[in-house]
């Protein structure tokens, strides 16, 4: 339980320092020997947390973070958490060590790759770990951003660089929509921690919040999980190198989905809308992807649609388990408990047989340069080992024995057996067309899986179409793999080792009420007699060998769905259209013209400060504290008004300056009126010498031309300057006449005691302010530099230019 | 007399944001200029106006107007005077330079 923190944070650690040691290592040494302790170190540690869980205990640890909003780095490990923690960790060193031979330590960009491998793996286990929902997020989006950066990791690929954009905006939509589902629980319980949520069971499911927010959550859990119709990212994240694809994207990142959907059943499960929602999304999208994986000729592509099915498959499980909450703990509920169960498995499973299969066509990429089926073919000879590995995982893949994938397939057959006779929500006869459509996808799994074995490996050799003679890849290439398969079979020799230590305690994280009851016990047996399942496997093999034998003959009906409208091709009509949109609207109002924005600014300011001073009540008239009027002033105020309208209506440019001078003047006056000096004499100085340099200066502007706008450009700027002028005099009035708070200037009437000063003007600039008034002279002198520069600029080009002539 | 000012004020913007929206830039500059003023004229009256002498010590009168508008605005005259200039001369380079004064003729690049 010591150091829990530190090791987790390993992987960010580390990252911090990649960088530097790949500057001083590389080449001699691959920066990937580095990295490997990383995972291997997390490995160890959480093996140790296996008799813990294992005996039934829960590790819970709580570091604030930002207290006053509640969030807490509070970890939370239970069966669940473990589980995913050390697939995490086990592949990340297996993939680590396979990149060391895969990626060329002359040719990459290793420290980008490592770093962006550590920052997910740190991310990942973040996500599995958090107890708070916020704080899951947080990782969730660092998982979503590190795949882009590993997507993209060839950059200079267009191809690359789409997927990842795809799978960026696919994921983060979720991620987002997710936030909203979690800010919805908050609102409903006020608390954002899990554990804390699943006390409050009957509180949400009682809401009227409980369906959107389940469809918030479960839109974050598809995307991530590519579940259809958000499946289109995966097989563009292919683009990866293929260490990433093996790990991000068969492995880890894809199954947060899973992992969310497990980790939330508790609080979803048990209604009708989740069980159809979870099982339906994820039959359509075993159905989708199996069939879809028939037409591709990219070995990754391949996996890719594989991966997707598989992915459904998970996913249908936990659906069809959640059923269990809806009987409660007891026989009745026990025997859909045992679907969770199987997802769990096949999870694990999963990781394993499409490890070992991404990496196996990782090295026919690298040692042949080519993945394509249809140059393929009879490799069997030149690489055994791989094709003993290819063996493994794709039969494992087809749920043949003596493979893991025989076990978890059987259990999800009799799970989908089960569902077909539920009596409740509204099963009917749903039931029967559940089991086909699971039966069928499972026949094009095994069809898919000869694909990747027998074209690959069997079959006449094409050495004309490959670049390099077919050879076995390195041992350090192929331990990885080999590691992966070895595994699959001890699984199935031995899967209640497994199922003891660590599916039994994380089938009790998902359904923590059912745990007591001791109910949660199954024995994992490959021999169960000759029942039901049994017999659909039987099925699967022999139609699937029929059906890959006439493979050629019907593969044309496959290709008899219009290409143009497929769900890639929406999504890319969609982003276009987007793009042209936004464009559109955007060009109506940034014009490019000064005078556009100047309306928007000030047609803004009308509409925040009238109407403030409207919905305040802010406006007041008061007459009562009005000094007197003299005529003299009134002359002088009209003179005012008719030099600005002047100005406004002057056609010549000389007229209009004086005008703006005289306005000046006048203020001047009044300022000598008004008692105020200082002002009256800086005034004219500035107006004067603004006037002279005004009137120097139009001898180089052109001459005013009568502005010939169209009749809606004047309007709009009247009623702009109209508006501008009322608000103002609003403003004034109701400055004038509000007297909110005591003036501050009874404290300079001291100015002689305290400054020495009788011009009490004098003394607040030099004394009391002396701070802005020197920071005024700093502006001054900047707009002094300004005018000097641009003059000086202008006079240098002239010379230029008449030297020239 | 205040009211008078606050009417003459909203006056003396409403003409100045109708130059300053105008394409030449010497209007705009005009304008700027105009605003200037009422922006001047609005700090002084909302301190009450002739409500006593200048604010000198010393003097025969008792009560002195409000010093702080008039130290504000002695601030804001100077400030108001580099930034004329600094656009006046802006405006005569831009004209040197483009060969127009015509803000709408200045708008950027099209495919930006």
């Amino acid at each position: 339980m010591a150091y829990f923190y530190q090791v987790i944070a390993l992987p960010f650690i580390t990252a911090v320092f990649v960088p530097f040691l790949h500057k001083r290592i590389n080449p001699r040494i691959h920066t990937g020997w580095f990295v490997l302790f990383v995972p291997l170190i997390l490995f160890c540690y959480l093996c140790s947390y296996i008799p813990i869980i294992s005996a039934g205990r829960i590790v819970h640890l709580n570091l604030p973070w930002i207290p006053s909003y509640g969030l807490n780095l509070t970890a939370h490990l239970d069966g669940l958490a473990l589980v995913f923690a050390l697939i995490i960790s086990g592949m990340g060193f297996l993939v680590t060590l396979y990149s060391i031979y895969y990626l060329s330590k002359f040719k990459e960009a290793l420290h980008n790759f490592y770093v962006y491998l550590l920052l997910f793996m740190g991310a990942m286990l973040g996500v599995v770990f958090a107890d708070n929902l916020f704080v899951l997020y947080v990782f969730w989006e660092i998982t979503s951003i590190s795949s882009f950066l590993l997507i993209a990791y060839w950059f200079e690929r267009e191809k690359s660089r789409s997927g990842a954009q795809k799978s960026l905006l696919i994921t983060v939509f979720g991620g987002l929509s997710m936030l909203a589902g979690f800010i919805l629980l908050f609102l409903i319980t006020g608390t954002a921690s899990i554990q804390a949520l699943m006390n409050k069971v009957e509180l949400i499911q009682s809401h009227p919040f409980f369906v959107p927010a389940m469809v918030l959550v479960l839109l974050g859990a598809f995307t991530k999980s590519a579940q259809f119709p958000f499946s289109i990212w995966l097989p563009d994240a292919m683009e990866a190198p293929t260490p990433i694809s093996a790990y991000l994207h068969s492995a880890t990142m894809v199954k947060a989905g899973i992992y969310l959907v497990a980790r939330l059943t508790l609080l979803f499960g048990g209604a009708a809308e989740w069980f159809w929602l979870v099982a339906g999304v994820g039959l359509v999208t075993l159905f989708y992807g199996s069939l879809n994986a028939l037409k591709q000729t990219d070995l990754k592509a391949l996996l890719a649609y594989s991966t997707i099915s598989q992915l459904g498959l998970i996913m249908s499980l936990l659906g069809l388990g959640s059923a269990a909450l809806y009987f409660g703990a007891g026989k009745e509920g026990t025997v859909y408990a045992i679907a969770i169960f199987a997802a769990i498995f096949h999870l694990v499973n999963h990781a394993t047989f499409k490890g070992c299969l991404f990496m196996v066509v990782g090295i026919i990429d690298h040692e042949l340069g080519t993945r394509s089926i249809r140059k393929l073919g009879g490799l069997m000879q030149a690489m055994p080992i791989s094709f003993l590995l290819t063996l493994t995982g794709s039969l494992a893949m087809a749920g043949l024995p003596p493979f893991n994938g025989f076990l978890s397939k059987e259990m999800f057959f009799a799970a989908v057996l089960k569902a077909g006779e539920m009596p409740f929500f509204q099963m009917g006869r749903w039931g029967s067309l559940l089991v086909f459509v699971a039966w069928l996808a499972s026949v094009f799994t095994f069809v898919y899986c000869l694909i990747i074995l027998c074209r690959t490996f069997l079959g006449k050799q094409h050495t004309e179409k490959l670049k390099k003679k077919p050879h076995e890849a390195s041992f350090g290439m192929l331990l990885s793999p080999i590691i992966l398969a070895a595994l699959v079979i001890i699984i199935f020799f031995y899967p209640n080792v497994l199922s003891r230590h660590l599916l039994q305690p994380a089938w009790e994280a998902v359904l923590p009420t059912f745990a007591g009851a001791a109910s949660l016990q199954y024995e994992i047996k490959p021999w169960h007699g000759f029942n039901a399942a049994l017999l659909m496997t039987i099925g699967v093999v022999l139609l699937g060998f029929f059906l890959y034998k006439t493979f050629l003959k019907w593969r044309r009906f496959l290709r008899l769905y219009p290409h143009r409208y497929t769900l890639n091709n929406l999504y890319i009509w969609l982003l276009e259209k987007t793009e042209v949109f936004s464009r559109a609207v955007t060009k109506r109002y940034m014009t490019g013209f000064a005078r556009d924005y100047l309306v928007y600014i000030l047609a803004f300011v009308i509409l925040v400060v009238g109407g403030a001073v409207y919905l305040f009540n802010g406006f007041t008239l008061d007459f009562s504290r009005n000094s007197a009027v003299s005529l003299y002033e009134i002359l002088l105020l009209l003179g005012m008004v008719s030099c600005a309208i002047t100005v406004l209506l002057s056609q010549s440019r000389l007229t209009s300056v004086i005008a703006v001078g005289g306005l000046g003047f006048m203020v001047v006056t009044f300022f000598v009126i008004f008692r105020a000096p200082d002002l009256a004499l800086t005034q004219l100085v500035v107006e004067t010498v603004t006037t002279v340099l005004l009137l120097l200066c139009i001898y180089h502007l052109p001459k005013f031309k009568k502005e010939k706008s169209p009749w809606r450009f004047k309007l709009v700027n009247g009623v702009i300057a109209i508006g501008v002028g009322t608000v103002m005099t609003l403003v004034a009035f109701s400055a004038y006449a509000h007297h909110l708070f005591p003036s501050i200037s009874g404290f300079y009437k001291n100015s002689y005691q305290l400054a020495g000063a009788k011009n009490i003007v004098n003394a607040i600039l030099v004394d009391f302010r002396g701070f802005d008034t020197m920071l005024e002279i700093l502006v001054l002198s900047m707009a002094g530099l300004g005018v000097y520069t641009l003059i000086k600029l202008c006079l240098t080009r002239r010379e230029e230019h008449e030297g020239s002539q | 007399m205040e009211t008078i000012m606050c009417v003459v004020i909203g006056i003396l913007f409403a003409i100045g944001t109708y130059l300053i929206l105008s394409k030449t830039l010497l209007r705009i500059l005009l304008g700027i200029s105009i605003i200037g003023h009422g922006v001047n004229l609005l700090i002084m009256t909302m301190g009450g106006l002739k409500k006593g002498g200048a604010p000198l010590l010393g003097w025969k009168e008792y009560s002195f107007t409000d010093p702080l508008p008039q130290a504000l605005l002695l601030t804001a005259i100077v400030i108001n005077f580099a930034t004329t200039a600094l656009f006046l001369v802006l405006s005569y380079r831009t004209y040197e330079e483009l060969g127009t004064d015509n803000s709408e003729q200045l708008r950027g690049y099209e495919n930006e």
